[in-house]
């Protein structure tokens, strides 16, 4: 499957990244090496291989619905760019 | 009803499951905590957390979406949908997407009003996510930033998708109430509104008959809806708003993009907010963090054996076992369980049930709503009013003084043979009350002549008299003895 600058923008869009021409350029090649060293996998003959949702057989795994304590405020908001001591603090997002 | 078109409405209900803990941590769930004082490295998505599932969350969804008469899959797992918002720290909700823990159910519906059938709304799916956390600040407030508490991250929801059965806003509004009341009776959410608990969506467009055949307008995804008379309102202006746009401009479902418009219950009017054209590529992947789930059908079984008898259930039961009105097993199931059980209990020990129903709807639910306290906190039992049915039964108690008797038992916390006695409630015999009747006509001559003349209603004075001079008469055999005797003068 080929990559095209196309694609680039619009992961780049969806991810919020504003990329120069000059990254658009290189990601573009960069990105599309390593999704045709993914597509290697297609190598593997999968007939009759049942697909599978995740990669270790392990179902059905649970805690208990029990309160434990939680960050103190301080330890939470600790690594934000920015806060008030009470929230983060975000640029406003855009109404209607 | 002679509409031009047809409105078609779909609907998205989030209901938030009653668990002490998250979906996959323990950080609690309890509302109206101090911002960001609820949260830790797991719900606010920091390196190396590992999500696990509450146990519970999972149960209650399973017990919905069997109650919910859904399919439930031998197998369903959790994905990753990614979208960037200040509100979901780790860049993506963990929901479920091509395997969902349940699909194809249903939940019927019926109208006391007769405003519709009965009918059956199907269920696309119901699937269990996490909830995102919540912008402080008013977002418009111009150029400050946005405060962003995330104690609600990671609250277990589950989403429920109707298919687009509905067709006015009075279906809507009648499976938003059976479906509350069911998650109430199986105990799976408090449902508050107010709390965030239930939250609705609602996606419409009409049909509608042309020249050219039938066309539909473009779908509308209506959010901010605070409150099930809210839904109702938005989707009768948008039914209207939609028809009046098509006038305009004749567009067609596919020739734009499905819009999202904004309730704004001040203005009564939805308004468009900006379409996120990109947004809809989510880009889900299976979680690798979260093991998936199996349910044998031994196990879904067991589950459906386990769940209480439903609002549905119950109503019929009601009507075809004791006779009641739809309207009536309505108010009665609407009430919840409790109540149920209630006038269920005053039926039997009476032997009586439309009396029972009529005390339970009227008298006691009165008194339950005037003083906001729930039966459980109602001093007469079940069976202290069937007592009180039977001594009005058996004339012991008139039927005049039986709100009395009532209000004393209450009161004093009595039962009705002391209340009728210490109300001196005696049985008045028929010669006595022709006395007494005799006596009031001969001082009221006025009357007298009024009633001769064809007033019958000038009757009326005697009766409050005669209540004064023995309380224990019956207002409706003075009227009538009076009124005869009034004649043979």
């Amino acid at each position: 499957m080929a990559l095209t600058r196309k694609d680039v923008e619009k992961v780049s869009l969806l991810a919020r990244l504003r990329l120069s021409e000059a990254e658009l350029e290189t990601l573009s090649s960069e990105l599309a090496q390593i999704i045709s060293y993914i597509d290697l996998l297609g190598e593997v003959d999968t007939e009759g291989v049942e697909p599978m949702a995740h990669a270790v057989e392990v179902s059905n795994v649970f805690a208990t619905d029990e309160v434990k304590p939680s960050l103190d405020r301080e330890q939470a908001l600790a690594n934000a760019p920015s806060s008030n001591g009470r929230g983060y603090l975000v640029p406003p997002v855009l109404g209607s | 009803m002679d509409s031009p078109y047809t409105t078609v409405i779909g609907l998205e209900v989030h209901v938030q499951l009653a668990t002490n803990s998250k979906l996959f941590c323990g950080c609690s769930t309890q509302f109206g905590a101090e911002p960001n004082t609820q949260t830790c490295p797991v719900c606010i998505g920091l390196p190396g957390s590992l999500p696990v599932m509450n146990r519970l969350a999972y149960e209650l969804s399973l017990k919905t979406a069997v109650a919910l008469n859904c399919e439930i899959p031998e197998f369903t797992k959790w994905d990753r949908k990614q979208y960037f918002y200040p509100d979901l720290p780790k860049g993506y909700q963990i929901s479920q997407f091509d395997l969902p823990m349940s699909s194809g159910g249903f939940l019927e519906i019926h109208d006391t009003k007769d405003q519709f059938e009965p009918k059956r709304i199907r269920i696309t799916r119901a699937h269990l996510e996490e909830d995102a956390g919540k912008s402080v600040h008013d977002e418009v407030a111009g150029k400050a930033d946005s405060e962003i508490d995330l104690n609600r991250t990671g609250t277990p929801l589950l989403e429920i998708v109707s298919e687009p059965d509905m067709r006015s806003s009075a279906e809507a509004r009648a499976f938003l109430d059976e479906l509350k009341l069911l998650l109430l009776y199986i105990g799976v959410s408090d449902c508050n509104m107010q709390e965030g608990s239930l939250r609705v969506d609602a996606n419409v467009n009409l049909h509608l008959e042309t020249d050219e055949g039938k066309i539909a307008t473009p779908i509308v995804e209506i959010k901010n809806m605070n409150s099930f008379r809210a839904v109702e309102r938005a989707l009768d202006y948008e039914a209207a708003r939609q028809y009046r746009v098509w006038q305009e401009t004749g567009q067609k479902i596919g020739e734009s993009p499905k819009q999202t418009r904004g309730w704004d219950d001040a203005e009564g009017i939805t308004l468009g907010q900006r379409s996120k054209e990109e947004s809809s590529d989510y880009r889900y992947f299976p979680d690798p963090d979260l093991a998936p789930v199996t349910a044998s059908p031994e196990r879904v079984h067991e589950v459906k054996a386990g769940l209480c008898e439903l609002p549905a259930s119950l109503r019929s039961r009601l009507l075809s076992e004791h006779g009641l009105s739809l309207y009536d097993a309505d108010v009665l199931v609407n009430q919840g369980r409790a109540v149920v059980d209630y006038f269920l209990e005053v039926a039997k020990q009476s032997g009586d049930s439309k009396s029972a129903c009529n005390w339970v709807t009227q008298e006691i639910l009165r008194i339950l709503k005037d003083r906001e306290i729930s039966i459980g906190d109602f001093s007469v039992s079940a069976t202290h009013l069937a007592d009180l049915l039977l001594a009005v039964k058996e004339e012991k108690l008139p039927k005049s003084r039986a709100k009395d008797a009532l209000e004393l038992m209450d009161a004093k916390n009595i039962e009705v043979a002391e209340a009728i006695e210490q109300l001196g409630i005696e049985q008045v015999d028929e010669s006595a009350l022709m006395t007494l009747c005799q006596e009031l006509l001969d001082a009221n001559p006025k009357i007298v002549a009024d009633v001769q003349a064809g007033k019958q209603q000038a009757v009326g004075a005697l009766i409050g008299q005669a209540k004064k001079k023995n309380p224990n008469v019956d207002p409706g055999q003075v009227r009538k003895i009076c009124l005869e005797l009034a004649q043979k003068d």
